[in-house]
């Protein structure tokens, strides 16, 4: 049989021989495949079960409820409610761009927040989502959710803004809060401040207790996709909100000193001033107003560019808590202080003899008296009843500088106070070495007569001078300003502790005389018929006080401008002055005089004359302060709602 | 007697082609294919609908096809091959024309309700062209430079045509499956040598008429960590698939990669990925391995033919069969960079299967028709 044709033979065989080289190669090139499998499945398979874990499960913090501020009374300061907000997740920021140009179609993002949107997702890591936009209407969630098939990675968060329901009332001692920045984050390593959501202290008590505040982080691991749509929920650990707090503000005295203060403004071009209620024996800080205030809950939602420069171009600058930032030359009410040194140092005793005949010379420069016609011997309570500028131009100069010095820091000056709130200023306390390192110049006698009454390279806050009539009015101890009453974690009793009649703080070892006889000089401020303040005998309504309610006080008045020769001898009067330039008017107080519990110091910014302006400002938010006993008294304190 | 039993061989009856075709080999396609209805239920999130369903039916369509294929002379289709070859080469470069008006990669002739990819029936008609023009050859005339240039023109066309829809993936298996056709039909092997040597001297021109996504493609793939979350996305996330299913795999219907998406094609191009994340190793080894089987059949096939036609038929199915399996799964492993190119009988898609089961009917059909006379046409 032919089976084959001719030559047929021949290229079989190589036909044959050349196919089995070629199935030899492809047998080859599969085994290299089964090694491949081997490699990635055998070797390897561990790295890769991992990646594909961190592919797989998300773990995602849960922000805990902020704690929540009460005033002493427990009425709320600071409050949580909630904010629905649009979120978007992405990887990476992979595909975002298409749904954000959606977004922006139903929301009108515009193009700052789309950038903004963008570069953080980008940035986040494992689908951590951004916020898209916050408080969001009925109308705009129901629309987001209508379009949900189109939006992969949208989804709608519930979360909290912070709402204040006092606004500006309480704005400088709550503060707000804000984005996390990074000046935040130094120092501490709180991965819940890695959330967009997440909210920090920026300013007031916000601040100060953020780290009670914020609670612990919760977390729940979930199961993403590849866009980052949430599968399942694979475990879950609830966090820990924040402490509630009670701060040792009594809203409705804050309130009266905030309306008390505005009355008294009420004709003045700009209104700005502070008051501070302090307890003289626990140091609890009744009520800090800085006029004027701003609405916290602007920040909460998120401040406009116009807006934030509105606040800052304010002449009378709402931003700033006067009560702990301001600082001014303290004037007369600085007196009490010098007098103590005096006394204490030995320059002076009780009955020391001074005399003021209107000015008194140093060199050919004439320090000269208020009073003009000179107020003939004074002796010490003589000398702060009459706040006689001769006596203490020379009480300053037989003390020194040094001794004043030593007074004025048992006292509180010069120093940031154990208050806590951020941004509080120490104010000057001048020195020798201070003069001599800020203006390589020695320390003059004319220094000391300036520092004498308050006055030249000397400063302090509002506060300052509250601490200082509280250590005058308490016996010299060194009682601290305070602003947390109580705390406790969400599920526990939060109550006011009972009241305290003796103070806990240490003794600033002056001599309980002394403190007598600078504590009658500042009776006789108001309780007698020379006294600088005498008018403030009488309340209000032009009726006697109380006794129960007498109080003690010093007026200061202190120069912004220096007053020229040339405006004394014209008789230019502060009202003829721009605003900018008038004296600030202080007063500082204490009461009841029996037996002192508060004291309260008084700020108005440019109110020319501290008896006439500050003062009865300070008469009236002393007394009512009395009247109510904040401090005795705890069966005001009632549990709101929200607690 | 003799005189008949010499001039032919005696026609052989119906029942004898039933008994001829290699039902083994049809139930090892049976299985692949099983297979791939399997990774696609999964990959469907454990449904039937959209694909799983599909692909088996059109699996029983193209198992009548493929045996209706195999019970046709062999002496059909060579007489059909070049007709068959023209034909593709039109519909080549009308799918080119469609394209460039219709913008971007045009792969995809729809007629009627038909789709149709000209580059598969490339793939088989050059098969056919070849085999029949080295069936006309003898052993001298086959190792000649000059007769081997037709061969070459007969390859580099459907290569150059599918080049520009862009198709990497078809006309490196349209080019290579040719070479190993050339390669059993007796090219001197200094040839291949040559040609190897232009091809890598080429190499920096082609990259340079590259599309962009294709040197892109390339370039991850030499070096997948360069861009994780862009270009190589795809292999770094396959890669992740198949090392996580570690040697027994995370079991059915729980691959995590493929059923949160992470994994890109899945049902098409990866699905090699999205089994063997479920079934580990041993999955992969077993898949490999049937279409290990699937090679040593066609050889067997191949050895077995009388004529040549035959052998290179089957050796050229073999082959294309081969790079099928080759370039997806050392695509999907990260071997080779990613090209367009599924998986036979287990990805989702219609004109695939069809092409490889119309090839496998070749290939069965040359062992149906071992021993038949084939002219030798010129």
């Amino acid at each position: 049989m032919i089976r084959f044709r001719k030559g047929d033979g021949e290229r079989s065989g190589l036909f044959t021989r050349r196919a089995l080289l070629l199935g030899g190669t492809q047998l080859t090139l599969m085994s290299a495949l089964a090694g491949r499998l081997y490699q990635l499945q055998i070797l390897e398979s561990q790295r890769f079960s991992t990646l594909a874990e961190e592919n797989r499960v998300n773990v995602r913090l849960l922000a805990p409820a902020r704690g929540l501020i009460f005033d002493r009374t427990g009425q709320p300061l600071a409050i949580n409610r909630n904010n629905f907000r649009v979120m978007l997740a992405s990887d990476r920021g992979r595909g975002a761009e298409v749904v954000i140009e959606r977004l922006d179609q139903i929301l009108n993002l515009g193009e700052a927040d789309r950038g903004r949107l963008l570069r953080e997702l980008r940035r986040s890591r494992n689908f951590q989502p951004a916020v898209v936009r916050e408080n969001l209407g009925w109308e705009e969630v129901s629309r987001i959710e209508f379009n949900a098939p189109d939006l992969p990675g949208v989804f709608i968060d519930i979360g909290q803004t912070r709402d204040y329901p006092d606004g500006d009332l309480t704005s400088h001692i709550v503060g707000y809060t804000g984005r996390v920045s990074d000046d935040d984050l130094a120092g501490r390593d709180d991965p819940l401040l890695q959330l967009p959501t997440m909210r920090f202290g920026k300013k007031g008590v916000e601040r100060s207790l953020e780290d009670d505040l914020r609670g612990k982080a919760g977390a729940v691991q979930v199961e993403v996709n590849a866009v980052g749509r949430i599968v399942r929920e694979l475990d879950r650990t609830e966090g820990q909100p924040g402490d509630n707090v009670l701060l040792t503000i009594d809203l409705d005295l804050q309130r009266f000193a905030n309306d008390r203060l505005q009355a008294q403004q009420a004709n003045s071009e700009h209104k700005s001033g502070t008051v501070v209620v302090m307890d003289i024996v626990t140091g609890d800080i009744l009520a800090m107003v800085s006029e004027p205030g701003f609405d916290p809950n602007v920040f909460a939602r998120g401040i406009s560019q116009t807006e934030w420069k509105e606040l800052l171009d304010d002449p009378a600058h709402p931003l700033n808590n006067k009560a702990i930032a301001g600082v001014y030359p303290p004037g007369s009410t600085y007196k009490v202080a010098v007098a103590l040194a005096a006394l204490e140092s030995g320059a002076i005793d009780a009955g020391t003899i001074l005399s003021c005949p209107g000015f008194i010379e140093l060199g050919n420069i004439k320090f000269h008296c208020w009073w003009k016609g000179g107020h003939g011997g004074l002796n010490v309570v003589g000398g702060i009843s009459n706040s006689c500028d001769c006596f203490f131009y020379q009480a300053a100069q037989r003390t020194g500088v040094d001794k004043i010095g030593e007074m004025a820091a048992k006292l509180g000056f010069g120093q940031v106070s154990a208050l806590g709130l951020p941004g509080e200023a120490p104010g000057n306390q001048p020195s020798r070495s201070w003069k001599q390192d800020k203006y390589s110049v020695p320390w003059q006698q004319g220094d000391t007569f300036n520092l004498g009454i308050g006055q030249g390279y000397m400063t302090a806050t509002p506060l300052q001078l509250a601490i200082m009539t509280a250590r005058i009015a308490n016996g010299g101890y060194d009682v601290q300003p305070n602003l947390l009453l109580a705390k406790a974690a969400p599920r526990e009793e939060l109550a006011p502790p009972s009241p305290r009649l003796k103070t806990s703080a240490s003794s600033l070892r002056i001599d309980p005389r002394h403190i007598a006889l600078v504590q009658e000089g500042m009776n006789q401020v108001i309780n007698s018929p020379s006294g600088t303040a005498a008018q403030l005998r009488l309340d209000a309504d032009n009726k006697p006080i109380d006794p129960a309610f007498h109080f003690a006080a010093k007026t200061g008045t202190a120069q912004v401008k220096r007053i020229t020769e040339r405006e004394r001898a014209m008789g230019i009067t502060q009202e003829q002055l721009p605003w900018h330039l008038r004296h600030h008017a202080l007063f500082v107080c204490f009461g009841p005089i029996d037996n002192p519990r508060y004291a309260c110091a008084v700020v108005v910014e440019h109110g020319m004359a501290g008896g006439a302006t500050a003062g009865p400002i300070g008469r009236d938010v002393l007394l009512e302060t009395m009247k109510r006993d904040p401090s005795r008294r705890v069966d005001r304190f009632r549990k709101t709602a929200s607690l | 007697m003799t005189s008949l039993s010499l001039g032919a061989p005696a026609a052989i009856g119906f029942g004898e082609k039933i008994w001829r075709i290699n039902w083994g080999l049809v139930l090892v396609l049976t299985l692949i294919a099983g297979i791939g209805s399997v990774a696609l239920y999964s990959a469907a999130g454990g449904h039937f609908e959209p694909w799983a369903a599909k692909h088996a039916m059109r699996y029983g369509i193209a198992l009548g096809l493929m045996l209706v294929v195999a019970l046709v002379h062999p002496k059909v289709w060579l007489s059909l091959a070049w007709p068959l070859y023209i034909a593709s080469l039109l519909l080549l470069v009308a799918v080119d024309i469609a394209g460039k008006i219709g913008m971007g990669a045009q792969r995809w002739l729809v007629i009627g309700p038909m789709q149709i990819q000209p580059s598969e029936i490339a793939k088989v008609a050059v098969i056919l062209v070849l085999a029949r023009y080295y069936h006309g050859l003898n052993r001298e005339q086959a190792g000649r430079f000059l007769y081997t240039l037709p061969p070459l023109v007969v390859i580099l066309a459907p290569v150059g045509l599918v080049m520009v829809q862009p198709d990497l993936g078809t006309a490196m298996m349209v080019m290579l499956g040719g070479a190993a056709l050339l390669f059993v039909a007796g090219v001197r092997l200094w040839m291949f040598l040559g040609a190897a040597v232009c091809a890598v001297g080429c190499l920096p021109v082609a990259l340079s008429f590259m599309h962009e996504y294709q040197r892109k493609r390339v370039l991850t793939f030499l070096d997948p960590d360069r861009d994780p979350l862009g270009a190589g996305y795809h292999i770094t996330q396959s890669k992740i698939a198949i090392g996580s299913g570690g040697l027994f795999g995370k079991g059915f219907l729980h691959g995590t990669q493929s059923s949160l998406n992470f994994l890109p094609e899945k049902q098409t191009d990866f699905i090699f990925t999205t089994f063997v994340e479920e079934w580990g190793m041993v999955g992969a080894c077993v898949l490999l391995a049937l279409f290990a089987l699937v090679l040593i059949w066609g050889f067997s096939i191949a050895l077995r033919s009388q004529h040549h036609f035959g052998r290179l038929v089957a050796l050229g199915v073999t082959a294309m069969m081969f790079l099928y399996v080759f370039i997806n799964t050392a695509m999907v492993m990260g071997l080779l960079p990613v090209v367009g190119v599924p998986l036979p009988l287990v990805s989702n898609g219609g004109t695939a299967m069809v092409s490889v089961m119309f090839a496998c009917g070749l290939m069965v059909g040359v062992n149906v028709y071992r021993d038949a006379q084939l002219p030798l046409a010129r």
